[in-house]
Formats: structure tokens, sequence, C-alpha cells
């Protein structure tokens, strides 16, 4: 069965990246799913990231009881929390929810109405017209986001340690700026790229092969958010495995 | 004209088209009638390549569909224009984006002449000014002829037609018939229509087929089918007391 799907992804996959019949179409087509992904998602991508960095400098700090070690770590820890784990990782999740569910629905109900029959019947590559746009939007757009989130994240931590008394302003810009390693940034942005790809071709493939009505779309979007949570996952694993 | 020759269907275990052929001829509505699960709509899907029949030919105008690739079949597939039982507008386009689609994707046209057009086509169904409306905004026979408007944007060779009165009422049911069969006309389409609906039956059926589990049962026109001795067409034809009724007088 595992086989079964695996092999329908990966001829879905080759469909989709089959040469589109109109590159300006394809174009426009990736700029609104750029707007969609990118643009809509900062809201949340925002809010999840300043409360990711305030929670982890809190909990840090509570965790510090030797006086051997500088408050300044916390400023450290968060920094690479942030780079390493929380930004990309979290906020693929999150954007798995909000992203895959959309893309899963949005191609179900498509599905389920005969709308992709009807691009078939007009000679247009579907998996391509639907689904490349969208890979390509969020691989180019959740990088970004997941900078954003690394910089949100950062401050968040930064307002909480001072307003909470846990770490002067001082100490963390100081762990902050010290042994700062570069390749954690690398690191961060090939998981949000490959996150990114996970989310949209899972979800896409979840509502590309639903079959009957409005409550299988619902089970597709549902399935489309599970498995993307968990090969999200997987892949961080993996990336932490082959790259650090 | 379409020739299918031997077409064979299955879903798992359930043969749904056994070795059915038939010629579909050019400026008339042909139509495939039949029951409930007697694989008109599966016939249907397979003429167009939305399902590969097991073993059979569709041929058009001497080109064999069923042998192409994908990339073959595109140039076919810009001669069809297809009009869905629940009429399949993209729900995120305007009307007037619709029926634009194909033209976008086919054709070099300058945004002028398309959009003269989808007004022509538009008019063509009697929804002239309607350009801006979303389906959402449209009736169930409003959403039927811009489904048909969307069909003849690219000037289509064969037009397929699956349940157009599904969900009408009798009179929007008759226009769209007239609608159909003015456009086969007009056009010189080969048009193929799937129905269980008597009135387009007795209507449009230049040529009809009648399928009975999975099976070519019957062939002939709307003037035969009144007098067919055919026991399961008749079960299906006058089925209805008012449909008996009108036999009697035929």
């Amino acid at each position: 069965m595992i086989f079964h799907s695996l092999g329908k992804y990966i001829l879905l996959l080759k469909a989709v990246f089959r040469r589109p019949e109109k590159w300006n179409i394809y174009r426009r087509e990736i700029f609104k799913e750029m707007d969609s992904i990118g643009v809509g998602s900062l809201g949340i991508i925002a809010i999840i990231s300043v409360f990711l960095g305030a929670v982890t400098t809190v909990q840090t700090a509570f965790q510090l009881v030797s006086d051997l070690i500088p408050k300044s770590v916390i400023g450290s820890i968060v920094r690479d929390s942030s780079i390493l784990e929380l930004s990309p990782t979290i906020s693929a999740i999150v954007l798995a929810g909000k992203v895959g569910s959309s893309v899963a629905s949005q191609i179900g109900t498509m599905r389920v109405t005969e709308q992709i029959d009807a691009l078939e019947i007009m000679g247009i590559n579907s998996p391509g017209y639907l689904i490349l746009p969208k890979i390509i939007g969020a691989v180019t757009t959740i990088p970004l986001l997941v900078i954003i989130s690394i910089g949100l994240s950062i401050a968040g931590g930064y307002l909480a340690g001072t307003a909470s008394g846990a770490t002067t302003s001082q100490d963390f810009i100081t762990g902050l700026t010290t042994d700062f390693i570069p390749f954690t940034f690398t690191v961060s942005m090939v998981k949000a790229v490959i996150f990114a790809f996970i989310i949209t071709s899972v979800s896409a493939y979840q509502g590309f092969y639903t079959d009957g009505g409005a409550l299988e779309v619902g089970q597709s979007s549902t399935r489309a958010v599970v498995i993307s949570c968990i090969m999200i996952l997987f892949a961080d694993y993996v990336i932490a495995q082959l790259l650090l | 004209m379409i020739k299918i020759h031997d077409i064979n269907k299955t879903f798992g275990e359930n043969h749904v088209l056994k070795g059915i052929s038939a010629e579909f001829r050019d400026g008339v509505c042909n139509l495939i009638i039949g029951g409930s699960g007697s694989g008109k709509t599966t016939l249907l899907k397979c003429m167009v390549g939305l399902h590969e029949p097991e073993i059979g030919s569709v041929v058009y105008d001497g080109r064999d569909f069923t042998r192409m690739k994908f990339e073959e079949r595109i140039d076919i597939r810009k001669e069809i224009g297809m009009l869905f039982q629940g009429s399949a507008l993209f729900d995120s386009m305007t009307v007037e984006e619709n029926i634009m689609f194909p033209l976008n994707m086919f054709t070099e046209q300058h945004r002028k002449e398309k959009l003269e057009r989808v007004n022509f086509c538009l008019e063509r169904v009697n929804l002239e000014g309607k350009n801006k409306l979303l389906p959402a905004e449209l009736s169930g026979g409003m959403k039927k002829r811009v489904g048909i408007a969307r069909s003849i944007a690219m000037n289509p060779k064969y037009l397929f037609v699956d349940e157009p009165n599904s969900g009408l009422d009798p009179k929007t049911s008759i226009v769209i018939d007239e609608l159909i069969q003015e456009i086969t006309e007009e056009y010189n389409t080969t048009t193929i229509v799937v129905t269980h609906d008597m009135n387009s039956v007795m209507g449009i059926g230049e040529n009809i087929i009648f399928l009975h589990q999975g099976e070519k049962w019957w062939e002939g026109s709307n003037k035969e089918i009144a007098h067919t001795d055919n026991k399961e067409l008749n079960d299906f034809v006058f089925a209805s007391k008012f449909m008996a009724a009108a036999k009697i007088k035929l």
C-alpha cells in the first residue's frame, strides 16, 4: 500500500514538472501563490515566532540555576534554537496546518466538482497547472518567512528576557553575538526549502487523488496535515543527521 | 465523425463496459441513454480520455485517440468541448475568465480579440453582460449556459455533454436542449449527449444508443424509439405513466 502511494506520488511529481503550456500564465499563478502562501501566512508566523522566542528565553533562564554559567548563554541558546529548530520546524508545522489543508481542500474540491476533469479535457496538464505554482510559491516564500521568524523569535526572546529580568539587554546581546556559526543559517534554509516542498507536494497529492464528495475532501485535508507533519519531522531528523 | 470499437472498461471486479462499438455522426445530436449504472458516463469519459479503456479504440476522424500519448492527444483535445454534469466552472474565476481560460492557454490572440470571443459566446447562450459574475452568483441553468459558452469558446469539432438537464426545471431543460441542438447544427459539431431525460431523447435524439448493463442494447432515432419492441428499452423509456400515456398517442 505504501509503495503504491509512493509510486503515485512520484508519477504525480513527474507530471507536475512537465513543460508548462504557457509560461506567462504559470508566472501569474506563481505570484498569486506567493502572495497567498507568503503574505497570507505572515501574521500567524509573526505571532508564533515572538512567543517561541519569549518562551525559550524564560525556560532557559529557569533552568540556569548555576552561577557558573553566564546569563549571556540565554542569548546564544535563543539564537541557535530559533535558527536551527524553532523557526524552520515549528513554522513548517504551523504552515502544514494552514497552507497544507488549504491546498488539499482546494485541489480536492476541484477534483470532486470535475474542475480538474475540465482542465484535462482542454488539454491542460492539470498537475502542472495546479501544483507547480504552489510548489514554487512555497519554496520561494517559506524560507523568507523562516528568516522573518528567526528575527522575530530572537526579538521576542530579548523582550521577554529583559522585561522579566531573566537577563539584561547587554548579556542577551553578548550571547547573541558570541560564537555564531553561519552554517546553522544554511541548515535552516535547507530545512525551510525541503519543508516547503513537503507541505505543498504532499497536500496537493492528497487533494489531487480525492475521490467522493465533501466528506472525502475534509478527510483529504486532514490526512494532508497529518502526513505533512510526520514527513516534516522525519526530514528534520534526516537533515540534522546529515548536515550537523 | 467519432468511431468507437469494442470498448471494454472494468473497475476492479466490476465490468462496466462490455465491448461497445458505435459511430457518432457530424452535425447531429448523438444521445447515449440508459439507466443509472448502465455505463453512460463511463463510456463518455473513455471517449474523452478521462478513463482509459482496457480494450478497444476511440477514433476521431481517422485519428486513433486511445493509442496516443498525453502530448499527442493535446491537438485533439483542443478540438473537444465538454459540458459537465455539474458545469465544472472554475469557482475562483469570473464568468469572463472561465470562458477566456482556454483562449489564454492555447491562443496568441490579443485581449481585445479574446474579449470579443467571450462576449460572442455569452451572447450565444443568452447571458450578455454577465461577464463579471462569479459561478457562486449564478443559478443552475445559468451555470450550464456558461459551461456551454466555455465549451464552444475554441470552436470545437466535438462537443460532449454529460447530463445537461440534471437539477434543472423542465423549462430550463428545454432551453439547454435547444441550445445544444442549435450549436450542433450551426457549427456542424459531432455532439454526444449522455442523458436519461426523456424530453431530451424525444426532442433532440437524432441518433440514440441505449446502454443496458454495460452493453449496447439498441440503436436508432427518436422517431424509432416509440415503436421498438425491445423490452429493456421500453421499460426504461416508458417507465413513467406520463410517457406510457404518450406512447399510446404515438
